[in-house]
């Protein structure tokens, strides 16, 4: 309940943040929201020495349409990604995946890119965010790099940001048609068992896994299928090929894949792909 | 290190661990002790507050977080001795029992309902899914909540 | 026109929505030292060595304290009958026998100190063989205490037959028992370990001043700590202070004390400051106790008519680690065994065994809805194997309305009841044929989402072991009126409840009457508030000593008016007694009580009822099951409850739906899970799914009232009638989606897993 004894820098700019972590190390951690590095500090799973707050770098919160993409502040809050109208009508499963992280307190405070940072393959927007195509925009003492989202999460709470890296901004395709969120939970504010995120991408279905692996994945035995002209039920089946699910109290691999392939069917019949 | 918060309309500043949470500045700090601690996972929402105007949960903010910032407890609800709504609502439906989920269900719910003019059951349920109660069975919780739903003075506080 | 039976609002509110209660840690101390307990993350282990070295060097602390110097006799045993060998040490003495076990304690000068320094003790555990499962434990291959020989947990006495357990005899399986039965259908039933999740965990706080103790306590029964820490300190009673502030839900778990709690005064004799400690919800997960933890093995048999002939129990329990109450849930089970139904014949055998688990203690039902889960299935079961209606064969089977007082074969005798009328009412309420109907369109099509009804006819005992409840009624010279009240309420309304009984009784307006409980230096003896029992023993009790006053005061007033006694009537509206046909010659209460002199108008009563009262009711659950996932959705909870006469149905109410939540969340949620190295798997909220308000519906639940004869309340017990029985009637839905397709059960809690694994098999054999 008590976090280890930290000291706290505030940053004033996303600069500012990767001076203070190159300064302090290994053993500096950014916050924005919070809501997964506290939880964690609590529990003393996690007890880096310095927090440099980038809570209050309004200006990292935004969503713009940007031509092909929606371009995203790595501060924006899922509550601002919920509601935000540019987002609904342009990347419509972003802001709905938005809208299901934790619960309404979490997302008044949660970001995205926390969460993407974050890494944890059982959160529902790198799903969203790999399904999307998304490019993380990272800043360094190298200064800004571009690393797209299928080379971003390398495994289990395990990115490509360096320990003196910040995510400034998210970048996902326009894709303002079907979509859907397959989250298969016990209880609303649970992490999903299984979840698929379904959305049309340029004319294509785009199809995402939640806690099927290390990291979030793309159904691309699916993807395939269907591009291929496979129909909707058909392709699904594919859904857990190149997985590897972990088994808990709550199931087993077996039962995570039979999930996959009936949430994916599920989240492509919502979506209104044929 | 120093953090300064306007707390129910009044402000404040106290000296503190960087490592304090914002529930423990507003319980053992200021003495407001009608948030609780219910959890050390972020999932039962007895600490739930409003931080600017919206719902969070006091236990997963660090106080240095919410310097500067507004809070509004549930001590800091009522104006003037007069009820809000909600917490009207909650008495007129028997929506607690021993009492101790209530602030923060309360608060929940405030924010639930500045943000939300039509609510169905199911809505309630949702919103509150951050909030666990053990006494209630949530049913006298959600009918006092629709009981409220639409009739809110408009705009967040 | 009686204020009694009315929804009255709750005076307790205004305050805990203004300013919130003000709980244990709530309360402001000067000064204070806290305690951190260091705990075991191993099972079963020897203690080889603790080094505080670290800790003591550590900012703030004051002491690092193990069993060594914890200079106390040992602690009482946690419940009668356990086996004396198998006593708990208040910190391990040489051997951890569960994780979260006490190893030592910190001191320091303020929490986060504590817990800082609390991370740095070092422990040298050599392992043990750890053994989890009951059924394991019972062979007695790992035995936790050498010297019991045994993990058996109780010692029976051969002579008291304890909550009307019999002795060796019923041990004997009788081969023959079911001769008779064209049907016999058998089953094994989990009725797994959940965890009682009060969202105030455990607290405790002392102060010594003046040689006097006063502890504030998270407590279900003040007065029964202050008797602990008296016989723990060897104080005399009137040296120790217990207060129970505002408590944060109870459910049985906070009913007795724990070494945590006992060793805050003992720190705060120790150092000659206060002492306080709160827990962590990890910790409290880990320690403050789990529920039910019982494996049953069933047996019905009976007609292919329907008629049921012999039921039989056989009963594991598991204890935990250091015998609590949880080891003689048995005997409860026992008493309410084979329901509300007419069964000749039973049969019961149980076993308690420690296992190197948290100990099992009392958790809302404590032992009933074990039972009425083990018969409802039963009864299901049973109706599947004869193709009958599950509401018909309920029907046939039922205890007849003219057939009460009924002493059942295990020697329950219950007071008042109506079960068909009461079944009759839920099927109507439900529209069971339209429910049924649904069901079979389903079917036809091979719905995705079959649906399920579950029901569940329960009987069940409150104030099971009727003890003497303290109630005083006093009216002041102002004309209020205040009561003092041994039960110790902690959400369940008794400051509203006792004020409508003395505003009824005396015409004092509900507002006017003070309730006081939870204060031993106020409250001069009591029980506390657990079991169900408050309303029929401090509620009784309160209401005759409330009579009493009125006969005081029509005593006084005839001296007064100089009237003869007979001649003077109390208008209750005006709170006035005066002299029949001569309003203008009265006097109000307040006058009376200045007039009483030196003792005051007052009365008190000490109230013990002639025996436990049985409340019943129906509760049929509709659950929509997803075949294709195995998730299930509670649709709909129709429940009829009859809790005797009810006092106030808002408050009612609210039991129920309390009870409703927490027994659809053993069906359908809730497990507390240990692997196979005893490690707790759920110790937190977010791994153990406590149920929210997303799994449930709005309840429909209606009151039928069969007043109970046993006290002039008419009033039974209601608060823990819920889990009794929505815990059955959820699961019997789950499965009765399922029939068709070949299940015949389903373990708690119907997760999505276990459903879609006995689909699977099904599916499989099949295929065969």
């Amino acid at each position: 309940m008590i976090p280890v004894t930290f000291d706290y820098e505030r940053a004033e700019s996303a600069d500012e943040a990767v001076a203070l972590l190159t300064e302090h190390g290994e053993d500096a951690k950014l916050i924005a929201g919070g809501h997964s590095l506290l939880p964690l500090m609590k529990l003393r799973l996690a007890s880096p020495s310095v927090l440099v707050d980038v809570g209050r770098l309004d200006g990292l919160s935004y969503v713009r349409d940007v031509g092909d993409t929606v371009s995203i502040g790595a501060l924006t809050r899922h509550h601002t990604l919920e509601t935000d109208e540019t987002l609904r009508r342009e990347a419509p499963l972003l802001a709905a995946v938005a809208g299901r992280v934790g619960d309404p307190q979490v997302r008044h405070r949660g970001t995205i890119g926390g969460s993407i940072a974050h890494g944890d393959p059982a959160s529902d927007l790198p799903a969203a965010v790999l399904a999307l195509d998304g490019q993380m925009v990272i800043v360094g003492p190298g200064g800004e790099r571009v690393v797209a989202a299928g080379d971003f999460f390398g495994g289990f709470l395990e990115t490509a940001l360096g320990p003196d890296e910040m995510l400034t901004e998210i970048r996902v395709a326009k894709s303002p048609g079907g979509h859907a969120y397959q989250k298969f939970v016990r209880r609303a504010q649970d992490w999903a068992m299984v979840g698929v995120a379904v959305a049309r991408v340029n004319g294509s279905s785009a199809v995402a896994l939640v806690n099927m692996g290390p990291t979030p994945l793309r159904a691309t035995a699916v993807e395939d299928a269907l591009a291929a002209g496979a129909p909707a039920a058909e392709a699904a089946q594919l859904a857990d090929r190149d997985t590897d699910p972990t088994e808990d109290a709550n199931a087993t691999r077996d039962f995570r894949r039979h999930l996959a392939r009936v949430l994916t069917r599920r989240a492509l019949e919502g979506a209104g792909v044929p | 290190m120093k953090v300064a918060i306007e707390v129910n309309g009044q402000p404040s500043e106290r000296d503190v661990e960087a490592r304090t949470l914002l529930v423990f500045y507003l319980r053992n700090h200021l003495g407001l002790t009608g948030t609780n601690v219910g959890c050390d996972t972020s999932s039962c929402g007895a600490c739930t507050v409003l931080l600017d105007g919206e719902s969070v949960k006091s236990c997963t903010v660090l106080a240095a977080q919410a310097d500067g910032c507004a809070v509004t407890t549930i001590e800091g609800l009522s104006t003037d001795g007069i009820l809000h709504p909600v917490q009207e609502a909650f008495r007129q439906h028997h929506a607690l029992q021993c009492g101790y989920c209530t602030p923060g269900m309360v608060m929940a719910a405030v924010s639930l309902l500045n943000e939300h003019d039509d609510l169905t059951d199911a809505d309630v349920r949702e919103g509150l899914e951050g909030n666990l109660c053990r006494c209630t069975g949530y049913h006298n919780i959600v009918k006092a909540v629709l009981s409220v739903a639409g009739q809110m003075p408009g705009g967040a506080r | 026109m009686s204020i009694l039976g009315n929804r009255v609002l709750r005076k307790e509110d205004p305050k805990f929505l203004t300013v919130g209660g003000t709980y244990v840690d709530d309360v402001r101390l000067t000064g204070a030292l806290h305690l951190a307990y260091v705990r075991s993350p191993v099972a079963h282990a020897r203690v080889r060595s603790i080094d505080a070295a670290e800790a003591l060097a550590s900012p703030g602390v004051v002491a690092v304290h193990t069993a060594a110097d914890v200079d106390l006799a040992p602690m009482p045993p946690g419940a009668p009958f356990v086996n004396m060998a198998m006593s708990r040490p208040w910190l391990a003495e040489t051997v951890v026998r569960f994780v979260g076990d006490l190893v030592a304690m910190v001191v320091a000068e303020s929490r986060e100190e504590a817990v800082d320094a609390a991370e740095l003790v070092v422990v040298d555990y050599e392992p043990l063989p750890v053994v989890v499962g009951p059924e394991e434990a019972v062979e007695d291959r790992i035995v936790l205490f050498p010297e019991a020989g045994t993990n058996l947990a109780l010692k029976l006495p051969d002579e008291i037959v304890p909550f009307g357990m019999a002795k060796a005899e019923e041990t004997e399986v009788d081969p023959n028992f079911f001769d008779g039965c064209e049907v016999v259908v058998r089953q094994r039933i989990v009725n797994q370990r959940v965890a009682p999740c009060p969202l105030e965990v455990r607290a405790a706080a002392s102060v010594v001043e003046d040689g006097r103790l006063t502890h504030w306590s998270a407590t279900q029964a003040p007065h029964g700590v202050k008797t602990t820490l008296a016989q723990t300190f060897g104080l005399d009673e009137s040296e120790v202070h217990v207060i129970a502030p505002d408590v944060g839900g109870g459910f049985g778990a906070k009913m007795g004390t724990c070494p945590e709690e006992l060793l805050v005064p003992w720190v705060a004799r120790q150092y000659g400051r206060p002492a306080r400690w709160v827990e962590t919800r990890m910790e409290s997960m880990m320690a403050l106790g789990h529920g039910r933890a019982q494996i049953q093995d069933v047996e019905i048999g009976g007609t292919r008519e329907g008629e049921i002939l012999a039921y039989r129990l056989a009963v594991l329990q598991d204890a935990g680690a250091y015998p609590n109450f949880g080891a003689l849930l048995p005997m409860m089970t026992r008493m309410m065994l084979t329901g509300v139904y007419e069964i000749p014949k039973f049969g019961f055998t149980s076993r308690s065994v420690v296992t190197n688990t948290n100990p099992v203690v009392a958790y809302r039902g404590a032992g009933r809805p074990e039972a009425s889960a083990a018969i409802e299935r039963a009864v299901d079961l049973f109706a599947t194997e004869i193709g009958m209606d599950p509401a018909q064969v309920r029907r046939r089977n039922l205890i007849k309305k003219d057939a009460f007082p009924y002493t059942t074969p295990t020697g329950s005798t219950y007071d008042s009841g109506d079960y068909e009328r009461c079944l009759d009412m839920a099927l109507a309420a439900a529209d069971y044929p339209a429910l049924r109907a649904e069901q079979a369109r389903r079917r036809q099509a091979g719905d995705v989402r079959q649906l399920g009804i579950g029901l569940a006819t329960y009987v069940e005992i409150t104030n099971g072991v009727p003890g003497s409840e303290f109630g005083s009624v006093e009216v002041r010279p102002d004309g209020t009126a205040r009561v003092l009240t041994g039960t110790s309420p902690h959400g369940q309304g008794h400051e509203t409840a006792w004020s409508m009984i003395v505003a009824d009784h005396l015409g004092i307006s509900v507002e006017d009457v003070e309730v006081v409980h939870g204060d031993t230096d106020l409250v001069p003896r009591g029980v506390g508030t657990f079991g169900s029992k408050s309303l029929q023993s401090g509620g009784v009790a309160v209401h005759e000593a409330a009579g009493r006053v009125v006969e005081k005061a029509t005593e006084l007033a005839s001296e007064l008016l100089e009237a003869n006694p007979d001649d003077v009537v109390l208008d209750k509206s005006a709170g006035r007694f005066h002299v029949v046909g001569n309003p203008t010659a009265g006097a109000t209460w307040g006058e009376l009580a200045s007039a009483a002199g030196d003792d005051g108008l007052s009365a008190e009563s000490d109230f013990t009822a002639p025996g436990p009262t049985f409340p019943f009711g129906t509760h049929l659950v509709v659950a929509e099951v997803d075949t294709e996932t195995g998730m299930v959705r509670i649709t709909r909870v129709v429940t009829v409850d009859d809790a005797g006469t009810i006092l106030n149905p808002l408050l009612a109410e609210g039991q129920i739906h309390g009870g409703i939540a927490q027994g659809v969340a053993q069906a359908l949620l809730e497990e507390v899970i240990y692997d196979d190295e005893g490690n707790l798997l759920t110790s937190n909220l977010a791994d153990y799914t406590m149920v929210s308000a997303t799994e449930l519906p709005s309840f429909e639940t209606t009151r039928m009232e069969t007043p109970t004869p046993l006290n002039p309340l008419g009033a039974k017990g209601i608060g823990e009638a819920g889990t009794i029985g929505a815990t059955p009637a959820v699961q019997n839905a789950v499965v009765d989606a399922l029939t068709h397709l070949g299940v015949r059960h389903v373990e708690m809690p119907t997760t999505p897993l276990r459903v879609w694994r006995a689909l699977s098999d099904t599916e499989a054999k099949e295929a065969q």
